[in-house]
């Protein structure tokens, strides 16, 4: 073990590596080390917010949705409403026709039946005719009642 | 061991292995292995021998400890600066990950020791880990390969593993000590004298006493951290030449040998990691230490 000049060297060496690296070494890689560092945070806060805006976007998907079955509800009941008035004023128009249908049957009958009645009338009077024609026939004195007739005519 | 020739002995060997390359200067006068006489002035030589390098003292270079400590420096600063330039806020993969990493642990580390605001602290634990450990992984490159290669090469002694030289080890301990004694002035100003010859009896009768004692306990600090890295590593390094050494024991010694040299080194992945793990902790506690005020 002996002492001599190494001893002078190494020190030497030794301040020149140690200044080598805290000029060269030792900053650069500490400053990408923080740096990454600081990205690999910020990485993770976004992501953090970006779960946090995801759970917030599906409330509002939900809400929404609910809304609108809702609407549907509504507009499903007022549809249906709007349906059975229909119906109803339908059924109100059936029946006025139907009235009216009736009305107009029971005027045509009216009519036939007077018609008949007219008809019936004059085949009466037809025959009768013809029977006192008949009758009138076998005792007619067409001079005594020439007169008789002639006053008719007249008459009419 | 059997390719450094029949005539040397185990413990030729071991010295061997634990020589490093020395370049220095050896004084007048001093008589060379090969016979030649020193001239006047001395003469700047790789040594060749205990001792040669015993001669040389304090003027001399462990130029394998030093070579191998700063291609290690630079490829940590290399790495990095590739992988700096390369760093972004965008996905990471392999390489890049792996170090990013290996900033991250160590920042951790220092955001849990060291309370002050200090840019120096991080980057210095971060070349302390790194660049010890792989001081300490060379290591694990088995204890033949590269001093032989050397010796073929022409090349005496190469000592690879950097940790194992006390120089290389007190020579950070000392940087560290440095920047300690720095910040403890800078920070505590005249607080920091105070301390030191006020604790732990409060009374001026004591002053120089507390000095002795807190003087005591400051050296202490760069002590303890470089040699305990350097004992560590010299052991351990030690340890993978006695069971390198048993493979020239003999035929039967080779199945041992080998079970003991993987379970060594599997052990020492450990040792290795832990050891740079413990030289950053305590230098991150010792400047937390000097900024903090009392």
């Amino acid at each position: 073990m002996n002492i001599n000049l190494t001893i002078i060297g190494q020190i030497v060496a030794f301040i020149a590596f140690v200044a080598f690296c805290m000029r060269y070494v030792w900053p650069p890689i500490l400053a990408a080390m923080e740096e990454r560092q600081q990205k690999i945070a910020d990485g993770l806060s976004a992501a953090d917010r970006a779960g946090h805006d995801l759970e917030l976007a599906q409330k509002a998907a939900v809400d929404r949705l609910a809304e609108a079955k809702k609407e549907a509800a509504v507009i499903v009941d007022s549809a249906n409403k709007r349906a059975s008035t229909l119906v109803d004023e339908a059924k109100a128009a059936a029946v006025v026709e139907a009235e009216r249908v009736k009305e107009l049957a029971t005027a045509e009958v009216e009519r036939e039946k007077a018609q008949a009645k007219e008809q019936l009338l004059a085949q009466v009077s037809a025959l009768a005719i013809s029977g006192a024609e008949k009758v009138l026939a076998a005792e007619i004195d067409a001079d005594k009642h020439a007169a008789i007739l002639e006053q008719l005519v007249k008459e009419q | 061991m059997a390719a450094t020739g029949q005539e040397k002995t185990v413990s030729d060997y071991i010295v061997h292995h634990l020589t490093n390359l020395t370049y220095g200067k050896l004084p007048e006068g001093f008589d060379r292995y090969d016979g030649h006489t020193v001239g006047a002035g001395g003469e700047w030589a790789f040594a060749h021998g205990a001792d040669e390098i015993a001669a040389m003292g304090f003027n001399a270079v462990h130029v394998d400890s030093l070579a191998w400590s700063i291609g290690l420096g630079v490829i940590f600063c290399a790495l990095f600066r590739w992988v700096a330039v390369r760093a972004s806020a965008e996905t990471p993969s392999g390489l890049v990950n792996f170090i990013e990493m290996v900033v991250e642990f160590i920042d951790n580390q220092v955001k849990d020791t060291f309370h002050g605001q200090n840019k120096l602290v991080a980057p210095l634990a971060l070349t302390i880990f790194v660049w010890v450990f792989l001081m300490n992984l060379m290591d694990l490159i088995p204890v033949d390969v590269v001093p032989e290669l050397m010796v073929l090469a022409g090349i005496e002694y190469q000592k690879i593993v950097p940790s194992t030289d006390p120089n290389i080890t007190m020579g950070m301990a000392v940087g560290v000590f440095i920047l300690m004694l720095y910040y403890s002035i800078k920070v505590k100003g005249f607080g920091f004298a105070k301390e030191l010859a006020l604790n732990p009896f409060n009374h001026w009768v004591f002053i120089p006493v507390n000095l002795f004692m807190e003087i005591v306990g400051l050296l202490a600090k760069p002590f303890s951290l470089g040699l305990r890295l350097f004992g560590n590593m010299y052991a351990g390094e030690m340890i993978f030449i006695l069971i390198a050494a048993l493979f020239g024991a003999g035929i039967l010694w080779v199945l041992p040998a080998s079970l003991l040299q993987i379970g060594w080194a599997i052990f020492h992945i450990l040792v290795i990691t832990l050891q740079a793990f413990i030289f950053m902790v305590l230098t991150i506690v010792y400047l937390s230490m000097a900024h903090e005020d009392h």
